[in-house]
């Protein structure tokens, strides 16, 4: 096991070098000239000669390699580099504003969890009864309703006609709960789907019909092989729906105000604030992969066959 | 699938077909010029001069989601009929060649796929700017991944099928493989995740035309026009609720289609 989790470090390592490496190459690929960018920002129409030496400060006149390198360096050392249009460390503006982004997206992971996994639960066990049905139908109009449209709506009804919360204020936790449902609502529906043909699954395999024939208990047979043994797969695909959370957040993030990273890296294409954007793809993407790590360490720590297989 | 169901499958295709049709022929539905303004009757309620009502700058709702259907619907088939194609190619090449090229598309499709979709596709457009088809391009850029991915491993398990092995013995060449044994073979699947896909589509390109980066102003398309609508929350609700509900509804029927067409064909984990 132990040798397993070592090579999926390993393959991390070079995911994430891969992605610093695309997400480097994109930005250096694009329009424009990083040093105009830089000093036209700052209300003034450098001349060539300016331009030539904020150009060899930068270090832009070096290869792509060496430039990725020393970006790539910076980056390790908290430097991801300086904004075009304040001027200041991306990485002062962009961490704080990740922090609120990640408060977001797990008090929406949590509901999340809270959520689907009882409705998809109920969905299997009482399978083709009503309450099946009614469960469904709510998880396929979550599927198919657009989250800015949600959003709007939630604003709407519980900020402009009721009036409980207020979504300006982030400091207070019910400011965090509409967000946080809008982003959620999605997922819901899709996870709820997947709880409930994972466990129908799990109970269509030949040893529950065994333990049946032996005399053991439904509610035995439920929760000690039926939910243990689904659970893990379900892992893994929660694993996959941290893409959608962040990936999430920015729409949610624009229409609540929230002062995340997605409303920063919004602005930064607006501006053409490369420097920001790139930092927010890479953060993005390194905790994405990081994620998915951490859950497939635990799957393969949690679950007895795949320990031996490995 | 039983016979109640199939009808119903068939009665909801239909509904889809017709609901095309209606997107193709908006400039003849519509009312009004979707671009006209009418300072007289700005921001007015639905009534009966305006069925949906007018937006700020007195612009037929109604008009405006007619015409949005269009836009809406070309945008996702267009983006959707590229990646299926260079998707369904490029996973073909990686299953029917083995060993090196096989593991570089693997591989590429792996780095792509460490991207989050959305955060990946805002990148994208934020350095080649806003705009339609910078958007339908940044998308293409991830979603050809599944279709290539789906397809390699479909083929792959063909490939190591008996009647493959037979139709090689007879002298079938590989183009003659691909195309008269494989593809038919494996086109069920693709068939029902291509359907599947059409509402996530949609709601990825509305997404990105609400935050500004898809389809531009003046051009009616429903996720702009929630965003143009968005300011007058308060006073103009129904610029909100008419295109949300156009979305909502399309989405909604474009995946009971997609549920449908996977329990018709009988194809089960998509």
């Amino acid at each position: 096991m132990k040798k397993y989790i070592l090579t999926r470090m390993v393959h991390l390592l070079i995911v994430m070098f891969v992605v610093s490496f695309f997400t480097f190459a994109m930005v250096y690929i694009a329009p424009g000239d990083p040093a105009e960018l830089l000093l036209s920002a700052h209300d003034t129409i450098p001349t060539s000669e300016v331009l030539e030496k904020t150009r060899t400060e930068m270090g832009l006149d070096d290869s792509f390699i060496i430039q990725f390198g020393r970006w790539l360096k910076g980056v390790l050392h908290g430097d991801l580099g300086t904004s075009y249009v304040s001027g200041e460390a991306v990485w002062d503006r962009v961490i704080p504003r990740l922090g609120m982004s990640i408060k977001l997206a797990v008090t929406a992971f949590i509901l999340l969890v809270g959520i689907s996994f009882p409705l998809g639960f109920l969905s299997a066990v009482f399978k083709s009864k009503p309450v099946d049905h009614t469960i469904r139908i709510i998880s396929f109009l979550e599927i198919s309703v657009p989250t800015f449209w949600l959003g709007l709506i939630l604003i709407y009804t519980f900020t402009v006609k009721f009036q409980w919360f207020k979504i300006m204020d982030q400091q207070s936790v019910k400011s965090v709960v509409l967000p946080a449902f809008t982003l959620a609502v999605p997922l819901i529906g899709r996870y709820t789907r997947i709880i409930r043909a994972a466990i129908l699954d799990e109970y269509s395999k030949n040893y529950v019909l065994g333990e049946r024939s032996r005399g053991a208990g439904e509610l035995s047979i439920l929760l000690r092989n039926v939910l243990p043994n689904s659970i893990l797969g379900i892992l893994t695909l929660l694993g996959l729906s941290v893409a959608l959370l962040l990936g999430g957040t920015v729409i949610v993030e624009n229409i609540f105000s929230w002062q995340g990273l997605g409303s920063l890296a919004l602005q930064s294409v607006t501006y053409r604030d490369y420097p920001v954007l790139q930092s927010y793809v890479l953060l993005m993407s390194i905790i994405y992969v990081n994620v998915n790590f951490v859950v497939d360490v635990v799957t393969i720590i949690l679950d007895p066959r795949l320990r031996e297989e490995n | 699938m039983n016979a109640i169901k199939k009808n119903i499958y068939y009665k909801i295709l239909a509904v889809a077909v017709i609901f095309i049709f209606f997107a193709l022929v908006a400039p003849l539905c519509a009312p009004n010029d979707p671009l006209h303004t009418d300072f007289e009757h700005v921001l007015e309620k639905p009534g009966e001069n305006y069925l949906l009502g007018t937006d700020q700058v007195g612009r037929c709702v109604l008009s405006r989601i007619l015409y949005g259907a269009r836009v809406s619907l070309g945008m996702t088939f267009s983006l959707l009929g590229m990646v299926f194609i260079f998707g369904v190619g490029i996973g073909t090449v990686a299953g029917m060649s083995g060993k090196v090229v096989d593991s570089f598309i693997t591989r590429l499709i792996d780095v792509i796929l460490s991207f989050p979709e959305i955060v990946f596709a805002i990148g994208i457009v934020g350095i080649i700017g806003p705009g339609i088809k910078n958007t339908i391009f940044a998308l293409s850029i991830i979603w050809w991944t599944k279709y290539a991915r789906l397809t390699r491993v479909l083929v792959i398990s063909i490939k190591n099928s008996e009647y493959l092995a037979a139709a090689r013995m007879a002298g079938a060449g590989t183009l003659r493989c691909v195309f008269k044994y494989i593809l038919p073979n494996i086109v069920s699947p693709l068939a029902v995740q291509f359907v599947l896909d059409i509402g996530n589509i949609m709601l990825a390109l509305a997404g990105l035309s609400f935050l500004g980066l898809g389809v531009q102003p003046p051009i009616p398309e429903w996720g702009n026009m929630l965003n143009e609508g968005r300011a007058y929350l308060q006073t103009a609700p129904w610029l909100l609720l008419y295109p949300g509900l156009a979305i909502f509804l399309t989405v909604s029927l474009f995946n009971v289609l997609g549920d449908m067409t996977r329990d018709f064909l009988d194809i089960k984990n998509i």
